[in-house]
């Protein structure tokens, strides 16, 4: 394993590669990200973990700018990684960069 | 300006409730601390009871986590607690010995659980139920031990017994007179309620006085007045609680029963306030939570230098049991006495029982049993002192009901949910700002009613206040989903009317508040845009849950289950020699032969899920999705002795014919050969029972959540027929029901006749439903556990997880 630096920009898909409204786990070293192409055309990526009981979030129902837990529907914003009321709660969210069609996530 | 230094002790519900008024009031006034001996952020203590009764989990319970203190700026000490007051030089000091100047200081502070001088009460294993710890502690021993002792017959020590006993533990409840609940219930009530637990299987000792308790270490036993001994391996006192006035006294301020205040909750110190469980107001002290939030918000507004008006003028309170499957609710006055007269209804054959104490024309008290619907409103009438002579007295139980609902005369600013504060106008501002339509709605967004549920009635009245016409009393509309103000029937409809053919499109013309939809309404509308157009829609992944787009079941940790068909439970040598290999071959952790006569394999990676399935090379059993799950057979009369028919090779026909159709939930079906009922056809949506010479068929059974046993539709001779009927009837089904409505809720909410007039008794129709069933059959795509296989692109975008180690650049 590498160590890592802060702030590197790292490249991990192509646009196309990435399915409209259907999550993508993408591991970089111990970082779990989930990486939604959202119906806008962004892309966000924020912690593979729900706040509440560690819920695989790439794998669940993205609406708008909302992803929900695919195992007790709690509601994220793929944007701020704050939980929506009435639970509490928020995910690492990390910056997206897309240039060329070539996705890369900073960490 | 320098701010002014605020210190709370006490992290509990009154101290934190009465910070957030102050930062409503004026976010900027003072620098905040908070002492709280808890190793625990503020949470809602009055869920414990459904901690431990296994309804919710110590996590949900918080009310407001660590980065709301941050947010605020609140310094927060957990596990601190505050030993001691100067008065003269303004400062706390604390048991870490830090020592933290103030300007104000709130002690709110709570109670101690009241712990009877028993000798032995001291040993292991002898707790109160007051905190996090307490609870904890019961849900550990409940894994090692077997016997629960509960001392103290009153509303906390039978919500123990309630938790420990869905925790599996043998419980005695033992109480010191004849009585359950005597400072809410009369003896009529009382006697229902112990009735009720007693079913439920708690055990009562009454009137028995608990002398000691014995052991070693650990408590054994616990010894009565009489000589009567019980084992124990736990004793939970629950028989009082006194408030805590540790720091006060300790400080010089003036206590009595609880820490004196007046009505602007100031205590004998100046610049020194405190409220809860630990303050006496005018001689009292409380030990719920509603007078909280009145003493909060004068508290707020005092120490804010806002006009707080009249202050706090003291409580009128209500309690209710929160044990599932009893509904207790008690408020006033409810004893009978020379100057009151009772209302009373009792009945037996319901278990219900209500009684109103009345003087002078105002109602001042008032017990409910079984039904507590009218609990909040009579409360309300209590607070209100209003005036019944016109009302005439033997309908007040029931035209309270149908009066002109109370909450139209209520102030902005009082309480609805007494369990979480929330004042009707916070509800009605939710109401206008989300679009809330229901008060499942209400509740997921402001809280009210999510403790207790009293105050559901009242929920409901202002939102039919609140919305109008919008809103059918009673039969509150049920919406498909906060996006939208329709209803299920609506939006299908609307799709055939207007030929609308893609999810985006519904919600774009239907008018959604949202433009993508929400996880309940685009999974419902993806099956109904397929249900309404069999031949020509393309199923959306992306409005499938995680289960019907991966095809497979998803687990705790996220790996998922695979479930291959097993048409009618048969299987063979190869099969299982392939279900054996993939085992090995993936280190599968766990093989287990599901309740529906196939074998589960647990615990399987996503990224495994392809090839697992490619070495199967065996269909899908759907057991994740709305859809047909299994048909079960019995042997039937190939091998039986009493079998009449060959429930096997029907069962398998059946489930051949019918797999894969998509359907509002899922649909579960059963073939027996004789009315032993091997397969439990009695308890599936369709269950055939053969009896000689012809198949009886039954619909509406359900195993699950609501046990419904299964109404008789018909009996045919052969199994074409049955094939029919089952396809007539799933397809009117398929039609008719709401989105995850399974057939037993659908059939109880149209009616057996119904369907039968429609199946038996119109064949035009009938036919009409079969031939729609065959061209929706004819449609279905081809097995998905294939398909993922062959398609690269599927099996990358769904199944696959990216790996990259950055290297140092
Ligand atoms: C595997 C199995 C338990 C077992 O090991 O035996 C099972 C497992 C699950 N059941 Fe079940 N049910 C299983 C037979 C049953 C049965 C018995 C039966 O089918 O004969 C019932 C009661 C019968 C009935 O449904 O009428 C049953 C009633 C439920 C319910 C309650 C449904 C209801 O309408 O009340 C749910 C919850 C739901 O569907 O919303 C549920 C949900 C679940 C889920 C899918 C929970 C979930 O949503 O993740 C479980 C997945 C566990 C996992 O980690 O993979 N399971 N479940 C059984 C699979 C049967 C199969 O071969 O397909
Ligand atoms: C299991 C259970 C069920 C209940 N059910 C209901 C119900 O259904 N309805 C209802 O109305 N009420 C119910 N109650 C009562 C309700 O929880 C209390 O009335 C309410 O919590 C009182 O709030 P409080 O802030 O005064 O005290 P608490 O919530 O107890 O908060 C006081 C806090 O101060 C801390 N503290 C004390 N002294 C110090 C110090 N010197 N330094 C630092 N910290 C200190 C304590 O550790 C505690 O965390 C229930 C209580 C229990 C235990
Ligand atoms: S009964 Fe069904 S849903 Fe409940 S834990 Fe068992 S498998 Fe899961
Ligand atoms: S783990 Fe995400 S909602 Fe429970």
């Amino acid at each position: 394993m590498n160590e890592m630096k802060e702030g590197q920009r790292v490249k991990v898909a192509h646009l196309d590669e990435l399915p409209i409204q259907i999550g993508k786990e993408v591991i970089i070293d111990n970082h779990h990200i989930a990486l939604f192409r959202l119906t806008s055309g962004n892309v966000k990526a924020i912690e593979n973990k729900c706040p509440h009981k560690q819920g695989p979030l790439a794998q669940g129902i993205v609406s708008g700018e909302h992803v929900f837990c695919p195992l007790h529907d709690w509601k994220i914003d793929v944007t701020t990684g704050e939980v929506q009321k009435p639970d509490d709660g928020c995910v690492k969210t990390y910056p997206v960069e897309v240039v060329d069609n070539i996705v890369f996530i900073v960490i | 300006m320098t701010k002014r230094k605020l210190v709370l002790v006490g992290n509990g519900m009154a101290g934190i409730r009465c910070l957030e008024e102050i930062l409503n009031i004026d976010p900027e006034r003072f620098d905040i601390t908070v002492f709280g001996s808890e190793p625990h952020p503020n949470y809602n203590r009055i869920m414990l009871s459904s901690v431990l009764q296994g309804d919710t989990t110590v996590d949900d319970i918080v009310l407001n986590s660590y980065e709301w203190y941050a947010e605020n700026n609140i310094q927060l000490y957990t596990g601190e607690t505050v030993e001691k007051i100067d008065k003269d030089t303004k400062q706390v000091f604390t048991d870490k010995g830090r020592s933290v100047p103030y300007d104000d200081l709130i002690l709110a502070t709570g109670s101690h659980p009241f712990m009877l001088p028993l000798p032995g009460a001291d040993k292991d294993g002898v707790i109160a139920f007051r905190n996090i710890e307490d609870c904890e502690t019961m849900i550990d021993t409940s894994k090692k031990y077997e016997r629960a002792v509960v001392i103290g017959g009153g509303l906390l020590g039978l919500e123990a017994a309630r938790g420990l006993l869905n925790l599996g533990m043998e419980v005695d409840v033992v109480h010191i007179l004849d009585y359950l609940m005597e400072r809410q219930l009369d003896p009529t009530a009382s006697a229902m309620l112990q009735e009720e637990l007693e079913k439920q299987g708690m055990n009562f000792l009454m009137n028995h006085h608990t002398e000691a308790i014995l052991g070693k270490k650990r408590v054994e036993k616990v010894t009565f007045k009489g000589g009567k001994v019980v084992k124990a391996d736990l004793v939970v006192m629950a028989v009082g609680i006194k408030p805590n006035v540790d720091v006060a006294k300790a400080s010089d301020i003036e206590t009595n029963r609880g820490i004196i205040v007046d009505d602007y909750m100031q205590t004998s110190a100046p610049d020194i306030y405190s409220l809860g469980e630990c303050a006496e107001h005018r001689e009292m002290v409380y030990g719920l939570v509603a007078p909280l939030w009145e003493q909060a918000k004068v508290l707020a507004k005092q120490i804010c230098g806002v006009d707080a008006e009249n202050g706090y003028q003291g409580s009128i309170l209500s309690t209710k049991l929160k044990v599932s499957g009893v509904d207790v609710f008690s408020a006033g006055e409810f004893n009978d006495s020379q100057n009151n007269k009772a209302i009373r209804i009792q009945d037996e054959f319901e278990g219900i029982y209500k009684k109103v104490v009345v003087r002078d024309n105002r109602i001042v008290g008032s017990v409910l049993f079984g039904d507590t619907t009218e609990g909040t409103k009579l409360l309300n009438m209590i607070n209100n002192e209003t005036d019944i002579s016109e009302i005439g007295k033997v309908n007040i139980l029931q035209s309270v009901d149908q009066s002109e609902s109370i909450v139209i005369d209520m102030d902005d600013s009082e309480i609805i949910c007494g369990c979480n504060g929330v004042s009707k106008g916070d509800i009605v501002s939710a109401i206008k700002e989300n679009g809330l339509a229901s008060i499942a709605e209400v509740r997921d967004c402001t809280n009210a009613s999510r403790s207790c549920g009293t105050c559901k009635g009242l929920v409901g009245d202002l939102l039919e206040h609140t919305l109008g016409d919008e809103f059918e009393v009673g039969t509150e509309k049920e919406t498909v989903c906060a996006c939208t103000t329709l209803t299920h029937e609506e939006v299908v409809a609307e799709i055939r009317d207007k030929g609308l053919s893609h999810t985006r499109e519904v919600m774009n013309v239907l008018g959604w508040s949202t433009p993508e939809g929400c996880s309940k309404c685009r999974p419902a509308i993806n099956y109904y845009l397929g249900m309404v157009h069999p031949t020509d829609y393309e199923d959306e992944q992306e409005s499938r849950f995680v289960n019907e787009r991966m095809h497979a079941n998803i687990q705790n940790n996220g790996t998922y289950s695979v479930v291959p068909r097993m048409y009618g439970g048969v299987t063979n040598a190869k099969d299982l020699r392939k279900i054996a290999d993939v085992a090995d071959k993936y280190n599968v952790p766990l093989l287990k032969v599901t309740g529906g006569q196939r074998i589960d394999l647990l615990g399987i990676k996503k990224e495994d899920l392809p090839s697992v399935w490619a070495d199967l090379d065996m269909p899908s059993g759907y057991a994740y999705g709305k859809t047909i799950r299994t048909v079960k057979t019995c042997v039937g009369e190939n091998f039986c002795r009493f079998g009449t028919q060959d429930s096997i090779g029907l069962g398998i026909e059946i489930e051949k014919k019918f797999e894969r159709l998509n359907t509002p939930h899922k649909v579960k079906m059963g073939v027996s050969a004789c009315p032993r009922n091997c397969a439990e056809s009695g308890i599936k949506d369709v269950g055939i029972v053969g009896v000689d010479g012809a198949w009886e068929i039954y619909v509406g059974g359900n195993g699950g959540t609501d046990l419904r046993a299964g109404d008789l539709l018909c009996r045919v001779k052969t199994s074409e027929e049955v094939l029919e009927m089952i396809a007539a009837y799933l397809q009117l089904y398929r039609e008719n029901a709401r989105y995850l409505e399974r057939t037993s809720h659908w059939l109880e909410r149209v009616g057996l006749d119904h369907v039968k007039s429609v199946l038996l008794e119109d064949q035009d129709m009938k036919e009409q439903l079969v031939s729609r069933m065959d061209i929706t059959l004819s449609a279905i795509p081809g097995d998905p556990w294939k398909k993922f296989i062959e398609s690269e692109k599927d099996k990358e975008e769904l199944f696959q997880s990216k790996a990259l180690e950055v290297t140092k650049s």
